[in-house]
């Protein structure tokens, strides 16, 4: 069936199954290698700027950049949709350009400034690409939504820089905001409610506005 | 309130609120990040972090768990298995229990949870616990196990078969005739937030923030599991984000935080890691369908059959995808049945529109060929053999059916006439370019919901419900519903959500929760507006609630001026009668793709999308196109590229994270249009509402399919169509 | 996620003496793909040296043609690069086809070069999988194989190289250049940079413990149309099924490197020579000896036929 060994895990199982067992095949063994020994960690301190408020902290050096927003300054707009960059929900801007926060530790960011969607806006007082979304019902479950506006403003942002794109026919021509661009663009969030054709209109109205 | 009879002429006809397009209630808050949800409540201070230990064996026996590493890492707490959790009890709507232990039912079932002072301690101390296993073969081969597995009801009147007719002797005498099988994968809801629970004990009461979709089933099955009474169980869950039926049940998540805050004696927060979540949780089950479909040559079908066949854990249920074919098209001899095979993969269970989804992309595909055989226009085909009544009963009408009036006038709106009926003839540079059309029909399904509704001393109406907003708009259409019934703005509605503190609803599943939960609304309101009319001496029969005011008999209030003495409170709840026996009633639509088949990779990608649907009163015309916007794009995924790799010999779902199993993401979704047809039915509910969430997902990937065929001439009959599957077959390039 | 010490590095030479002497010790640049392993325990480091301070961020011209690339340069940043958009098209084209905007603002050069497969089997620690852990088997073999590899592959690991940039660096004869712990540089073509798996496929690269890569040299540009042709099941943000990077003359002789199937970008020379002959001769040779499985023997028509798209584009 495979090259698979027959493990020792095989030989344990219990008398009932022996029968079947030799048609298992064999698991990693996890438990039983040499590991190497965990070093003893003491939390190490950190700052910076988080929505133009400056932050200080003391995190174990595991600590990811999104659970330091979540967990350490309560700032949970900032979404875990998957913690491997699979999904985008935790997408923050930092030093002005947009980053998963789930794949950086809170302690390579010192000094950095970050801008969540807490720093948009708030209910009172939407940022545009805040209120196009509602506007728009460029969302459902909301899950996913603090990471696609987020990304809709950096997107905005890196086609005025003139950051290329797998879409564009031109690699040295400017890039535009077309349907397809920011589509091309924001695929790095993930919306399983779908709301996609509805985030597109949003992103044009805002574009729209601004033109 | 019992609903027994036609609905007749009721305030919410005004449609001054309901059926008007309404922006989100609490879109402010999710745009901001406001909105909490389940891992985000903060009320405990003194939380504890869980991280659950999954098996790595999908079947076999726990032979010991050491956890002496585990127990002695930075941080740690407590860790909870089966041998020290005490007496658990199975939840009625899990087939399988959430804690393994000894016996390991599936990959990645949970064998412990680990607490610790902070999630990173807590998900390093998991990787310490060693599990000892006695591991045994499986079943894990869904072909090899449908080969004898038996029929479903096979101990029922009918011995499992649905029969009209005599369909084998129709089909050999039929002219035109098909017989083909289609395949469908095991499927992921992949909601973007994970299952997560906070639990926090007091005394022997368990509040538990969490996110589920039906808050009494959730809360009832959590109460059996911890063998304590229900009463001493809170559940609470205002913002849930995505479920797609995954999080209509009680889960590990919410079992284990409440075990470990009962070990560790502090509140627990646990969110399952996402490469968990695939194999420890419910999946949409794979199916293996067979459809004959016999007719005459002008296209009247005479015979139609369709066999599935799907597996699920012990005691576990069937994939129901041969049910609209009970309902769908007329034909005098009919045959349906399922078989039901008995595997060791994680449990199967209901994702958004279970049974119709898998059936109707095999359907559909069969109803295209069929057109095909026959020389006919696909709408042509299904137009024909359309039906006013339940085929298996023909005195029995539907209560409102406009399947022909989706299919025609999206046909129209489609530009459809502007196909090339012979496949594979249109070309746009590199692209094969193709349109498809696919019948979508989803029953609604009534159910009992309650809520009660308060006037304030400010004028302010507040809805309590336990009833969810899964993404589906429920907030919006509730404050919209009790906003027409006291006539008063939107902004003068607070809705409160996702407690079982509050009456007991319809909650989010199977496209039943907008108008049941709107429908108990509706009759508690109808109480308040009594009680209202009560207080203020009027007589509630001819009394208007409009523009904040209430009138009756010449004389006119302020709302307010009603609860000026205190406020007003009314609980009510709609229960229904036998409407739904005499007829039947169900959602229609159709769907129109048109795509491009890349003529050298085989890549497909769509280019338009149209659905139009009828679905009774379209409460908020928004929030239920997101509904099917959403639904289409999830129909996209299942069309081209979403399936749960089995793994036969180790028994569990490979590719178990969001890089592994591909959804669609917005490169793939073209604009999409939505067309509601109006309609109110006046046998659903006083709302003369219906569902609308499901049927947007049903027939998409027919219609993707059968674009596809149209692009390339190349049939496909097995989901995911991806393009391994048709590369051999495509034009030679090179 | 085991725990670790981290600390940032002041120079190369001092964070390549501290991870080559200090067993357990990694580099760390984006973190994109370390931090992914880290957290399902694939990647176990003791500790971690940070080298964004060091001074690999820039792009530079080198004498008599060609640029040199920092270690540290993002692939946003690369891709964007005007002089990378206009003389090397093939690069920016594989980097945009890769991974999402997020990822690429923060993923390194380096740090894309030295990403590790995406075998389902090689990501989940309770399988066994020779290249995560040594002599315990290969799962993938016999198992779900579709995205893995069909040339190159041993029978102890059938998984592929993942990424992009690194394809479209081989067309280019890209040289990597490094520092190891005793303070020597090395110059790598990147022909060589890759390993077969053989029996050890636990090791990706030549790279010895503790040795650095400082920047990436691309030689002086190669004119002619640049095209990396990406094929993948949905339209973004997916790994290759099967990537073509190619260069084409006018006169139909190019360069031609494929991703997605073997454990390096796969670019035989001798195959190249065939292109005027059409895209089916070339595939045949750069082919010979492939081993798919029943899953992902659609991988070598797929390879044919996208490269057939490239060379009727470059033709247009």
């Amino acid at each position: 069936m495979n090259n698979v060994e027959i493990s020792r895990r095989g030989v344990i199982v219990g008398t009932t199954a022996v029968a079947v067992a030799s048609s298992v095949p064999a698991l990693a063994d996890n438990g039983d290698g040499p590991e190497m020994a965990a070093p003893a960690v003491s939390p190490m301190p950190l700052s910076f700027t988080v929505n133009g408020e400056p932050r200080e902290l003391s995190l174990d050096p595991r600590t990811t950049l999104l659970d330091a927003l979540r967990e350490h300054l309560h700032l949970t707009g900032t979404k875990k949709g998957c913690d491997h960059g699979q999904c985008g929900a935790c997408t923050v801007i930092v030093e002005g350009q947009r980053i998963n926060s789930c794949l950086s530790l809170a302690l390579m960011h010192e000094g950095d400034d970050i801008t969540t969607i807490e720093g948009l806006g708030t209910p009172d007082k939407l940022h545009p690409m805040q209120a196009a979304f509602v506007k728009h019902d460029g969302y459902q479950c909301g899950y996913c939504t603090p990471g696609q506006i987020c990304s809709a403003v950096a997107v905005l942002d890196e086609i005025k820089r003139g950051i290329p794109s797998h879409v564009q026919a031109d690699l040295n021509a400017k890039p535009t905001a077309t349907n397809i661009e920011m589509r091309e663009r924001m695929s790095g969030n993930i919306c399983r409610c779908g709301a996609y054709s509805n985030i597109a209109e949003a992103m044009a109205d805002v574009v729209g506005a601004k033109a | 309130m019992k609903f027994e009879t036609p609905a007749t002429g009721n305030p919410i006809d005004r449609m001054k609120v309901v059926g008007r397009a309404q922006t989100r209630i609490d879109g402010p808050l999710k745009a901001t990040g406001q909105a909490p949800y389940a891992y985000e409540h903060d009320d405990f201070a003194d939380a504890a972090y869980g991280y659950v230990v999954g098996a790595a064996v999908a079947k076999g026996r726990i032979n010991a768990i050491d956890t002496r590493a585990a127990k002695a890492a930075p941080g740690v707490i407590a860790i909870v298995s089966a041998s020290d959790a005490g007496k658990l009890g199975k939840g009625k709507y899990n087939t399988v229990k959430l804690l393994a232990g000894p016996e390991v039912d599936h990959y990645h079932q949970a064998v412990a949870v680990v607490v610790a002072e902070t999630f990173e301690q807590a998900r390093a101390a998991a990787g310490l616990v060693r599990v000892d296993y006695a591991r045994t073969a499986g079943r894990f081969d869904l072909d090899a196990a449908l080969t004898n597995a038996p029929l479903t009801n096979a101990d029922k009147p009918g011995k499992g078969e649905d029969r009209v007719g005599t369909f084998e002797t129709a089909f050999a005498a039929a002219p035109v005739k098909i017989d083909a099988e289609y395949t469908t994968p095991d499927h992921s809801h992949a909601m973007m937030e994970p299952f997560a629970s906070i639990a926090a004990w007091d005394g022997d009461a368990l509040k538990v923030w969490t996110s589920n979709q039906m808050i009494d089933w959730g809360r009832t099955d959590l109460a059996t599991t911890l063998n304590m009474p229900k009463d001493k169980v809170t559940l609470l869950s205002p913002y849930v984000g995505g479920g797609f039926g995954g999080k209509l049940f009680l889960r590990s998540d919410a079992v284990l935080a409440a075990l470990g805050a009962r070990a560790a004696g502090r509140p627990v927060k646990l969110a399952m890691a996402r490469p968990f979540i695939a194999n420890n949780t419910t999946h949409r089950p794979a199916t293996r369908q067979r459809i004959r479909i016999g007719a005459t040559t002008d296209g009247t079908i005479t015979a139609i059959a369709h066999e599935s066949g799907s597996g699920d854990q012990p005691n576990g249920g069937p994939e129901a995808a041969v049910l609209q074919t009970r309902l769908l098209y007329a034909g005098a001899h009919r045959l349906t049945s399922m078989r039901l095979a008995v595997l060791d993969l994680p449990e199967g269970n209901a994702m958004r529109a279970p049974g119709e989804a898998p059936g109707l992309m095999a359907l559909e595909i069969a109803m295209d060929e069929m057109a095909e055989k026959l020389g006919m226009d696909p709408i042509a085909f299904r137009v024909k053999n359309d039906t006013q009544v339940d085929p298996e009963m023909p005195d029995r009408q539907f209560s409102q059916r406009q399947l022909v009036r989706c299919l025609t006038e999206g046909a129209q709106r489609f530009g459809w006439s502007r196909r090339n009926a012979t496949p594979g003839r249109v070309r746009d540079g590199r692209w094969l370019v193709g349109m498809g059309v696919a019948s979508a029909f989803r029953n609604h399904m009534n159910m009992t919901s309650a809520a009660r509704v308060r006037l304030g001393r400010d004028g302010i109406v507040t809805v309590e419900t336990d009833m969810t907003d899964i993404g589906t708009g429920s907030y919006t259409i509730i404050a919209q519903t009790a906003a027409e019934m006291m006539g008063v703005p939107v902004d003068a509605v607070v809705v409160k959500l996702g407690s079982s503190d509050f009456p007991v609803s319809a909650g989010s599943g199977g496209q039943f929760g907008a108008a049941n939960a709107t429908a108990g609304v509706y009759a508690a309101c109808v109480r308040l507006r009594e009680a209202v009319s009560q207080r203020l001496g009027y007589n509630s029969a001819d009394t208007v609630f409009d523009g904040g005011k209430v009138t009756s008999g010449g004389r006119s209030a302020d709302l307010r001026q009603a609860a000026s003495a205190g406020e007003l409170v009314a609980e009510d709840k709609i229960e229904y009668g036998d409407l739904d026996k005499s007829w039947q009633l169900s959602t229609f639509g159709a769907h129109f793709v048109e795509l491009g088949v890349d003529v050298y990779t085989g890549a497909t990608r769509l280019r338009r999308m149209l659905a139009v649907c009828a679905a009774g009163r379209i409460i908020n015309p928004m929030s239920a196109r997101s509904q099917v916007i959403g639904a289409m794009t999830m129909g996209v995924g299942s069309a081209l590229m979403e399936e749960l790799a089995v793994d036969r010999r180790f028994g569990f779902f490979v590719n178990h994270d969001l890089a592994g199993y591909e959804v669609p993401v917005h490169a793939d979704i073209p604009h999409q249009d939505v067309i509601f047809l109006e309609e109110a039915d006046d046998k659903a509910n006083p709302m003369k509402a219906k569902g609308i969430g499901e049927l947007g997902l049903c027939g998409v990937g027919a219609a993707v399919a059968n674009a596809m065929y149209n692009a390339t001439g190349v049939r496909l009959r097995d989901y995911p169509l991806t393009l391994d599957k048709h590369i051999d077959r495509l034009p030679p390039v090179a | 996620m085991r725990a670790f010490t981290y600390e940032r590095a002041k120079d190369a030479a001092s964070a390549a003496r501290i991870v080559a002497g200090r067993p357990g010790a990694k580099f760390i640049a984006g973190g994109t793909n370390l931090l992914d392993l880290m957290k399902i325990e694939v990647e176990t480091p003791t500790h971690l040296v940070d080298l964004q301070d060091l001074e690999f961020d820039k792009i530079t011209p080198i004498a008599g043609g060609g640029l040199r690339i920092g270690a540290l340069v993002s692939n946003t940043d690369l891709a964007a690069d005007a002089r990378v958009r206009r003389d090397y098209g093939v690069l920016t084209r594989a980097i945009v086809a890769g991974a999402s905007g997020q990822l690429r603002n923060k993923a390194s050069t380096a740090g894309n070069l030295l990403q590790r497969t995406r075998c389902s089997y090689f990501y989940d620690t309770n399988m066994p999988c020779n290249k995560r852990k040594p002599g315990s088997g290969c799962a993938a073999i016999g198992g779900y194989s579709r995205q893995l590899g069909v040339i190159g592959v041993s029978d102890k690991c059938i998984a592929t190289f993942p990424g992009d940039m690194a394809v479209a660096m081989r067309l280019l004869d890209a040289v990597i250049e490094t520092v190891d712990g005793d303070g020597a540089s090395r110059a790598i073509p990147i022909a060589d940079f890759y390993r077969l798996w053989g029996d050890t496929p636990e090791q990706d690269t030549v790279l010895k413990p503790g040795e650095l890569i400082t920047a990436v040299t691309l030689p002086k540009p190669l004119g002619g149309k640049h095209f990396y042709e990406k094929v993948r099941d949905r339209a973004s943000y997916a790994f290759a099924l099967v990537s073509v990077a190619a260069v084409i003359q006018p006169d139909g002789n190019g360069r031609v490197a494929f991703g997605g199937v073997a454990p390096r970008p796969w670019r035989i020379e001798a195959a190249e020579a065939l292109l005027p002959r059409g895209a089916a001769a070339v595939t045949a040779r750069a082919f010979q000896g492939a081993t798919p499985t029943k899953d992902n023997a659609f991988k070598l028509p797929l390879a044919t036929r996208a490269l057939a798209s490239v060379l009727a584009e470059a033709k247009a």
